[in-house]
């Protein structure tokens, strides 16, 4: 058992495709493994096909919704410039921390003129964010042979603003990843959690 | 027992495999598609993708009276397409214990509607069950079974999209084996002519529904937290019972497990003790239209929404009026779903939004053809609702083409198909073939052979649609722009009942991801390409395709690219090649 760790809330957002609910999966069964309770919602199906996707992970010794309540956020961990500040509004207004992916995603409506992507979206997220992790893990992901591991090396630098012990984390990647992927994602979330030390 | 985290459907499986489950049938549909994909991972469940919900629906209810525990398994509008034997079953009774597990989804997170089933279960004299999260699905179903086999009914468990797909700890146990029931010849019981089905009505009214209302009284699903009586007290149920706990952590609370038929002694009791009390409850006031009914006066949905969904800000906002401190929302950007890279249906709509007809849509990933830039689709009302509305369209004087999954087309487009070459109809009808069930994560239907478990035969589309007596039917890859765009003006021109497969696997099924495994991806040379006054490319509403803020001409994410090369044959200066 860890020493009490109280009630925390995560939202994990980005765009589908990414990885988020993987990633989510990942924090939720940390938590599991430390005995807290948790909860863990997102929402699947249509939205999954490009459109905005974020899974709320909530923990701690009493958990009751399912939902993260608006300004109660300590951590955003965000895939997304747009989709960081699609959720800003439900982070705790102090203590609270950004992750975020150096990375944007155009949609359909913007580039076909309908709608406008966000411009200045680090200036905004320094206003509100209590800290900033800015993470370029595409890069990270590219030179480790494998792109579709950015997502871990995300959740290993949001992983250093968690209350849980590094190999914790290891032991819950090596339950969830098959073996073939599992080498590669481990040095992802070890090179995630490197960015993030080196960044403070 | 080792702690877990699974999500309500996942429990709810987990739950009925703990019950002695046996047979389980469904028809894919978000949020409760899981429930049986997790099923079909134990051996002593046999499970199944029906071809719709009441095909699964009378699957798992013959199994029930054939003597062994069942379930079957929908989304909230399933329950339409099955309500005919649901009714009936009320009054005919089970044999060994029968679930219907029934999703809905408040919000419509990927629905056409939010109605309430439970609307349905009181009209059918079915009793409820509503768990709150996962841990109790896995309890609510297993005592689903028993109330099933003790009051000889089928028994609804409620779930919402929060519960199926809210992940929470469960501790789940070991198979208690239910020894199958003898299975008695019983036409009074089991033959709904009217004499019989009067006489089970009556049973149903005057007999089961008393006891299992003295019954509810007496469920141990049922949890009164009690707290200060000079406050506002609440009866919910579902996962309304969570938002009332975060934001009223001391108020009292009368948690309903089974909502329908409702404890009365125990009601009596708490609005004897808290004489303010209010109704918070997922979806219609059906709770509070039961405690009105009753002579109580409760407040309800005259404070809280009738639409969408509820979730502690929502509580908060409009029974206390405020808010918790926020920093200020900012705007983000529109990011709704979009056809995938590669998918084989862009062609499709690519051609429609040309030919400007109307269309009669249906439901499934294609609906997304109703979205900028295709804007192609005029209707998406239910499932297989395309061809019967194309018809209808017809018989206004207007030609109209149906336009419908291969999966959706199995579910109820056949019998539309057969009503339009019964009737002798003359519209078009547009049959995209993926191979899959795309939408709600690629499960198999008919058309694939490929079934939930074990290995089934396959009913070929094709061969299907010329046996229901329609002449003109073309198969085209609808990658291929030009033939794709021809064949349909053909169909649309052709006298009598016509039939466009459109037949290319799903780009996200190994079928389809080989496909482009060699395939390069594509690139715009922006030397050639003359941009904003031209943007052909964009028409083809590919998410991998972007433009440039400056010059405004198209570029191609490389990432996202998976080479399928449609984009390629609507650029008129040649500029868009594969990288070397």
């Amino acid at each position: 058992m860890m020493p009490s760790i109280p009630l925390t809330n995560v939202i994990v957002a980005g765009v589908g495709g990414q990885g988020i609910l993987t990633a989510a999966e990942v924090l939720a069964r940390v938590a599991l493994e430390a005995g807290l309770e948790v909860k863990k919602s997102e929402v699947k199906g249509l939205s999954q096909r490009g459109g905005s996707v974020v899974s709320f992970v909530r923990f701690g010794p009493r958990v009751y919704s399912p939902v993260i309540e608006k300004g109660t956020a300590q951590l955003l961990v965000a895939f997304e410039r747009a989709e960081a500040l699609r959720w800003v509004h439900f982070l705790k207004p102090e203590d609270n921390a950004v992750v975020l992916n150096d990375l944007t995603v155009v949609p359909l409506p913007a580039t076909l003129g309908l709608d406008t992507y966000p411009q200045d979206v680090e200036e905004t997220l320094r206003q509100v964010a209590g800290r900033l992790l800015v993470v370029n893990a595409p890069a990270v992901a590219n030179r480790l042979g494998n792109p579709l591991v950015a997502n871990t090396v995300v959740l290993g630098a949001a992983s250093t603003l968690l209350p849980f012990p590094e190999d914790l984390w290891q032991r819950v990647l090596t339950d969830l990843f098959r073996r073939k992927y599992l080498e590669v994602n481990l040095q992802a979330f070890a090179e995630g959690r490197r960015l993030a030390h080196t960044s403070s | 027992m080792a702690r877990r985290l699974l999500s309500g459907n996942e429990a709810l499986a987990y739950g009925a495999w703990a019950a002695g489950l046996k047979v389980a049938a469904a028809y894919p549909g978000t949020p409760s598609t899981e429930v049986l994909e997790t099923l079909a991972r134990f051996p002593e469940v046999r499970a199944e993708w029906s071809t719709n919900e009441k095909v699964a629906y009378e699957v798992a209810y013959g199994a029930a009276l054939g003597g062994v525990r069942s379930l079957v398994a929908m989304k909230h509008v399933g329950l339409n397409v099955a309500a005919d034997p649901f009714f009936s079953s009320a009054y005919a009774g089970v044999n060994a214990g029968f679930v219907v597990i029934v999703a809905d989804d408040p919000g419509m997170h990927s629905s056409q509607n939010e109605q309430d089933s439970r609307r349905h279960a009181k009209a059918a004299r079915v009793p409820v069950l509503e768990p709150s999260d996962p841990a109790e699905a896995y309890l609510f179903v297993q005592r689903a079974f028993e109330i099933s086999e003790r009051f000889d009914l089928p028994v609804m468990v409620r779930m919402t999209t929060r519960v199926s797909h809210g992940k929470g700890v469960v501790e789940p146990g070991k198979r208690r084996e239910v020894p199958p029931r003898e299975y008695r010849k019983d036409m009074q019981k089991y033959v709904m002519v009217p004499a019989n089905a009067r006489v089970r009505h009556r049973i149903l009214e005057e007999e089961k529904l008393p006891a299992l209302r003295r019954f509810s009284d007496t469920l141990d699903l049922h949890r009164l937290e009690p707290g200060d009586p000079e406050k506002l007290a609440f009866v919910t149920s579902g996962v309304a019972y969570h938002y009332v706990r975060e934001v009223f952590p001391d108020h009292a609370v009368l948690k309903l497990g089974l909502s329908w038929p409702l404890p009365e002694r125990l009601l009596e009791e708490f609005f004897g003790t808290y004489p303010r009390v209010m109704v918070v409850e997922e979806g219609d006031p059906v709770i509070e239209e039961e405690l009105k009914a009753l002579g109580y006066s409760v407040e309800g949905k005259n404070r809280l929404p009738r639409y969408g969904e509820l979730d502690p800000s929502v509580l908060r906002a409009r029974i206390l009026g405020s808010e918790l401190p926020h920093p200020e929302p900012r705007k983000a950007v529109s990011r709704p779903p979009a056809l995938c890279p590669g998918c084989p249906y862009t062609g499709v709509f690519w051609s429609l939004s040309l030919l400007k007809k109307p269309v009669m849509g249906d439901i499934g990933c294609y609906t997304l053809g109703a979205l900028p830039p295709f804007q192609a689709m005029d209707t998406t009302i239910d499932m297989g609702a395309s061809i019967p509305m194309a018809f209808g369209m017809e018989k206004a004087g207007r030609q109209a083409v149906a336009v419908i999954g291969d999966s959706t087309f199995f579910h109820s487009g056949v019998a539309g198909l057969i009503d339009l070459v019964y009737n002798g109809g003359h519209s078009t009808v547009i049959i995209l073939e993926n191979d899959t069930t795309g939408m709600t994560g690629h499960q198999g239907h008919p058309g694939t052979g490929k079934t939930l478990q074990n290995g089934g035969r396959r009913v070929d589309i094709e061969q299907l649609v010329r046996a229901i007596g329609v002449e003109h039917v073309q198969v085209v890859d609808p990658h291929d722009l030009k033939a794709t765009k021809r064949a349909i003006s053909e169909a649309i021109r052709h006298e009598g009942p016509s039939v466009v497969i459109a037949r290319r696997p799903c780009v996200l099924i190994p079928e389809g991801r080989e496909l482009y495994q060699e395939e390069p991806v594509r690139w715009i040379d922006p030397e050639a390409c003359v941009g904003a006054r031209c943007h052909s490319c964009l028409r083809v509403g590919c998410p991998a395709i972007s433009v440039d803020k400056e010059t405004g001409k198209p570029y191609i994410v490389d990432f996202l690219c998976v080479g399928c090369g449609v984009c390629e044959q609507t650029c008129p200066y040649d500029a868009i090649h594969p990288v070397d």
